[in-house]
């Protein structure tokens, strides 16, 4: 768990002063839905105000709200107790707003310095040195490390971060605004953050942190805001925040959330590892594979999966995982070792070989390279079969089994889509995850890797893909689930391997203790 | 929902219609509106001036299959231009793909056509007028298949290329040695290719629907052009499907380049019967933004190339009898482009709207 | 007969500065727009309006500085058009490019065919200014240093715009414009604002080329003079990658070639000029075909920015 003592050191003294932005029964529509339903909420300078929400309870909206990409259909937004409109993102930094978002909004091209000038008046002259001093001193008031000439490019997620962060205390912000800020962080980095998070309110200003997590909602905040489905359904005050210990103030909170009382049901009740018959043949094997191509090298990836078995990957983003899941699948080339699939090499097959033998990959990038989001669901659930019997015949398209294909789909994965010729992109994330976990796992297959299968899900479509996970399992195929959420891995592998800097850092059988174990492998202790 | 998919599918495809054809028929009107005003500023009756346009383009024999002519070669440059746009490629070189293919048809058919049969002539000049378009193709296709080089780049490149290089095989290596004119040898007129039911329609203009047909059925209805349609819409997503993209998107030049290369044929087979120094028509940038404007549908791409072909032939006449240059058809042309830009612009903002 | 006389050799040099200048703004031009992610593919019809009525002001006139100052203007004029359609509008810029270069194509056409219907009247030699002591050189000196104030003018543009992208703010918001305009949008700035400035810039320094054509180089306006030079300035563009220096070297490759096939010619030597207009291409593309990699474009290149999509 995350440390609570950082909670308790700085709190705001005196509430008197009016808040710097105050929501009056905000309300923002876009066709079709409420967005944001009459919202009243206060942001106030030296509290951490957390905004807590699934996806699709409207916290993105109410982001864009606050920093001027947006503006409401009804209510009033006061700013320092006087009403005004935010009516684009320069008017947001005057009135000393700033937004970090989720993805980077620094120019990959550009140095950091030269990202933090970006805004001034185009008849000045960059001051590099000058705004590189003053962004070292910022970066140092808070106690962050950061080279100002470095490409934006060159820095991690993380790095990044931190810079905008700079960034926006060199523009005077007193309002910062953080948009699922620690969603791609490594766990150390996201702390690191949090730390960060305190340190600023310390210093009087204001700061807005939008998360799904609540640890980090319990751990980091002040005030804690809770959506759903667009409305504010409630919430802790700072004085009550104060008084609840780390466990009932969770508790609080996924009452709001859910309406249930229990944070997490089956802890640490461990998948059955005796289905797993380790005697039988293994079906899928690496054996000493090395992947240079990528971004991230591969070396030495060895392990086995089972018929049945699942084998959780877990690391955090960008030690090799994706290019682990693509080189068994055959998007990337193998350099040196080989790939056994039911006794039978596969490394030097084509990936449409490769998917005739029973491999499936289910992307984690649904529609940057998942779907062709312009194309109807129906044919998206075909894409790897193009050609094939019965939907064509010499080569040419048979609507009606195309179509008969897709109802199946529909209604055995609860696809939710206004027709079967409804444009992919036009879905929610939660449906277009079905229509790729309806056509992977269609026909017999062997292997099936999930790479981050519930990223960015809501509850329901979470629960819903780990159920396939288990039937795919269930039903004789070897399962690699690749994951950053510790506790799914947990709730759903049979054995957990750790990779780190595209290497395998250790394999371990999901029994008691294995959470600290595989926490030790990530962060390199056990190196 | 499921019994009623037919039915919804042809109300939705009559809609689908009807919302095309006020697309495609409102900015028309506004195009001519507004070049009726510029006709006015220079004294010219905007009325008179259509009427000789489509009088002669439209409404006259000789005009009428003058305009039906011209359409073939249009026609062919529209498919080849539909199989790259629809597969994300944007071949922009077509005008020298199309006089590569006329050229080397110009220098070999007449050769050949005193020894073999006309019909053998000919469709050895159109094989090899498509197979010199698609080799002049093929350059940009591996830069772009396998070094991952912007194709706009090296289709501009080879297209100034192409046009420099067919100009000096005219000039010295196809040269006519009977004419004191740079041109290469003529086929004589009875040995092109037919006429039309006794009028002088070339049979080029059922080469080119054919042509064009076969394109929109071909990137609708089969594996192939749903695969090429994947390439388009999503390159990772055709990697992560398994398709080899590289292979694909050498196809996607070689058809293209093979089909503005036969219109380059079809317009020497059919009407020209040789090639002149420096002859140029530059259909394929007129005709670029027609097929982008028809969203790539071969249906909508043949009533823009009538129209096309209408005006032009048209404008000749009009030219003659009003005194307004032939270059107007090009001011009107570049309105009718933007108005149908602002159209589609408008009813995206009301789809968004409605959504 | 000796082919490399002084003489030849001047009309050399001398007309690779006239075949290159245009080339060159083209090029610059075209490479501010790409660098705000405004793929200009109607900079042809830009050079058209720039070389129409610069060469109609100068003739009016009788001023070729008015002229030049025509010249930037019709670009601009045509450029206004492309910031109303694609930057404002967000509409296809490819398509918007190719009917702004067929709408100006056939309205400077028609233009001049209802100012002076088959009259080509020319304009008399635009004066030159001599650079003391460089003019002396021999042979060099007359072909370069002996020049239109506006020969000048276009060669210093490549440090200006060096000085431009690399050192001032605007240089840095036209680079955000094209690479990541919502991290521009975010800092407060409009994108908008700036690809407008940046077309419009690119209309002026295209049009400023055109007006060299008709003004300088031809001294008449002939309908569709321009003749793909705003093609080849997109060539120039794309392959020089966001350096202007680059697009100096590729102008004075081309110019050369240019220059070349009209000096043999000149001179008696009997080579299609098409050959040698071919050379600069056959170069390129070897280079490209050796030496290829992915060129580098702006990652917003060619789409409309609309605020909060991504």
């Amino acid at each position: 768990m995350l440390d609570a003592q950082t909670r308790a050191t700085a709190r705001p003294s005196g509430t008197e002063a009016p808040p710097i932005v105050a929501f009056e029964g905000v309300t923002k529509r876009y066709p079709g839905i409420i967005a944001n339903d009459s919202i009243d909420m206060e942001f106030r300078a030296g509290e951490v105000h957390v905004l807590l929400g699934e996806n699709g309870a409207g916290k993105s909206t109410l982001v864009s709200m606050l920093s001027g990409l947006q503006q409401p259909d009804g209510g009033r937004i006061l700013i320092d107790g006087v009403e005004r409109p935010i009516g684009s993102p320069s008017e947001a930094l005057e009135i000393g707003i700033s937004t970090v978002f989720q993805h980077s909004m620094l120019v990959p091209s550009l140095t950091l310095v030269e990202n933090a000038t970006l805004g001034r008046k185009w008849w000045q002259k960059p001051d590099r040195a000058g705004t590189a001093e003053a962004m070292k001193a910022a970066a140092e008031r808070i106690g962050v490390n950061l080279d100002p000439m470095a490409v934006t490019g060159d820095l991690s997620l993380g790095e990044r971060q931190q810079a905008e962060i700079t960034r926006a205390l060199m523009r005077g912000a007193r309002f910062l605004i953080l948009d699922e800020a620690t969603a791609m962080l490594t766990p150390n980095d996201a702390a690191r953050l949090g730390e960060l998070m305190r340190r600023l309110a310390a210093e009087g200003m204001a700061v807005v942190f939008i998360t799904h997590k609540l640890n980090e909602a319990v751990a980091y905040g002040d005030r804690i805001s809770v959506l759903r489905l667009g409305k504010k359904v409630g919430g802790l005050a700072p004085d009550a925040l104060k008084t609840l210990d780390p466990q009932e103030a969770t508790n609080e909170v996924v009452r709001l959330m859910f309406g249930t009382r229990d944070a997490s049901g089956a802890e640490e009740a461990h998948p059955d590892s005796t289905t797993v018959d380790r005697a039988a043949k293994p079906t899928l094997e690496l054996l000493a594979v090395y992947a240079e191509a990528g971004r991230v090298p591969l070396q030495n990836i060895e392990f086995k999966v089972w018929p049945g078995e699942i084998l959780g990957i877990a690391g955090i983003d960008g030690n090799g995982q994706k290019q682990l899941a693509e080189t068994i699948s055959g998007q990337a080339p193998v350099s040196d070792g080989r790939i056994v699939l039911d006794g039978a090499y596969i490394d030097r097959m084509t990936i449409g070989q490769r998917r005739e033998k029973g491999v499936r990959y289910v992307t984690d990038d649904r529609l940057g390279e998942g779907t062709v989001g312009t194309f109807p669901m129906s044919i998206n659930l075909l894409l790897k079969e193009i050609g094939q019997a019965p939907y064509w015949r010499g080569g040419l398209e048979q609507p009606e089994a195309i179509r008969e294909n897709a109802r199946r789909k529909v209604t055995d994965f609860d696809i939710r889509t206004p027709s079967i010729d409804t444009p992919v992109g036009k879905l929610s994330g939660g449906n277009i995850q079905k229509v790729l976990l309806a056509r992977e796992l269609a026909g017999s297959s062997r292997v099936v890797i999930f790479e981050k299968p519930t990223y960015g899900l809501d509850l329901a479509n979470i629960a819903a893909t780990q159920m396939r996970i288990r039937e795919a399992a269930k039903s004789g195929a070897a399962v690699i689930l690749i994951s950053t959420e510790l506790d799914e891995l947990l709730a759903l592998s049979h054995r957990i391997a750790v990779m780190d800097q595209g290497r395998i850092a250790g394999i371990v059988e999901n029994e008691d203790g294995a959470r600290h174990t595989i926490g030790a492998l990530m962060s390199g202790a056990a190196k | 929902m499921t019994d009623t998919v037919q039915t919804t599918d042809a109300g939705q495809r009559l809609r689908a219609i009807g919302g095309v054809l006020m697309m495609s028929l409102g900015p028309v009107l506004m195009a001519f509106l507004l070049s009726g005003v510029i006709l006015l500023i220079l004294k010219v009756n905007p009325f008179s001036y259509y009427g000789y346009v489509f009088g002669r383009g439209l409404l006259s024999p000789t005009g009428v299959q003058a305009t039906l002519t011209r359409m073939g070669p249009l026609l062919l440059i529209a498919a080849a231009l539909i199989v790259a746009f629809r597969a994300g490629i944007w071949n922009l070189g077509g005008d020298a793909q199309f006089l590569v293919g006329a050229v080397f048809c110009a220098a070999a058919t007449p050769l050949m056509a005193p020894h073999v049969p006309i019909w053998l002539g000919l469709l050895a000049g159109a094989a090899i007028s498509a197979i010199f378009g698609a080799l002049w193709a093929l350059v940009p296709a591996f830069l772009r298949a396998y070094q991952g080089l912007n194709e706009i780049i090296t289709t501009l490149m080879m297209n100034f290329l192409g046009i420099s290089l067919a100009s000096v095989l005219v000039k010295l290596v196809f040269l006519d040695p009977a004419t004191t004119v740079p041109q290469t040898r003529t086929l004589a007129v009875e040995d092109r290719l037919p006429t039309l039911f006794g009028t002088t329609i070339s049979s080029g203009l059922i080469i080119g629907l054919v042509a064009i047909l076969a394109v929109h059925f071909m990137m609708t209805r089969t594996a192939f052009g749903l695969r090429l349609r994947v390439v388009g819409g999503n390159a990772s997503a055709a990697v992560h499907a398994g398709l080899a993209v590289p292979l694909l998107t050498i196809a996607v030049f070689a058809i293209s380049g093979g089909l503005a290369g036969l219109s380059g044929g079809v317009a020497i087979l059919g009407q020209y019967g040789n090639v002149r120094a420096d002859w140029n028509p530059a259909y394929s940038l007129s005709i670029v933004p027609l097929v982008f404007l028809a969203r790539f549908n071969g249906f909508a791409a043949i009533g823009f190339v009538g129209l096309f072909s209408i005006l032009s032939i048209g404008a000749e006449s009009a030219a003659r009898r009003t005194g307004v240059p032939n270059y107007f058809t090009l001011v009107t042309i570049g309105i009718l482009l933007v108005m149908l830009a602002v159209s589609e612009y408008y009813s995206a903002k009301r789809q968004k709207a409605g959504a | 007969m000796t082919l490399f006389t002084d003489t030849f050799l001047i009309a050399l040099i001398a007309g690779i500065a006239a075949a290159g200048v245009p080339l060159l703004l083209a090029g610059l031009g075209e490479q501010l727009s790409e660098k705000a992610g405004v793929l200009n593919v109607g900079i042809e019809g830009m050079m058209l309006g720039g070389a129409y009525l610069g060469f109609y002001i100068a003739w009016a006139t009788e001023s070729t500085g008015l002229g030049f100052l025509g010249g930037i203007l019709g670009g601009m004029l045509v450029a206004s058009l492309m910031v109303l359609f694609c930057v404002r509008m967000g509409l296809n810029q490819i398509v918007i490019g190719i009917a702004l270069t067929l709408g100006a194509e056939g309205a400077t056409a028609l233009l001049h065919h209802v100012q002076f219907s088959r009259l080509y009247p020319r304009l008399s030699d635009v004066a030159t200014w001599r650079i003391p002591g460089l003019a002396d050189i021999p042979i060099i000196g007359p072909a370069l240093f002996d020049r239109e104030p506006v020969v000048y003018l276009a060669v210093a543009l490549v440090p200006i715009l060096v000085y431009v992208y690399r050192r001032t703010h605007l240089g840095l918001a036209v680079q955000a414009a094209g690479d990541k305009p919502a991290a521009l949008d975010s800092a407060g700035q409009s994108v908008l604002a700036i690809r407008s400035f940046a077309v419009l810039g690119c209309g002026a320094m295209v049009g400023l080329g055109g007006a060299f054509m008709s003004i300088v180089g031809a001294g008449v306006f002939v309908p569709f003079m321009t003749h793909g030079n705003g093609f080849i300035g997109i060539v120039l563009a794309m392959l020089a990658r966001g350096r202007p220096l680059w697009v100096l070297f590729g102008a004075v490759l081309f110019g050369a070639c240019l220059s070349a096939a009209t000096a043999l010619q000149v001179a008696g030597v009997d080579i299609p000029t098409d050959v040698v207009q071919m050379l600069p291409f056959v170069a390129v593309m070897l280079v490209l075909l050796i030496a290829g990699r992915n060129a580098k474009l702006p990652a917003a290149l060619g789409a409309a920015y609309v605020r909060g999509e991504r």
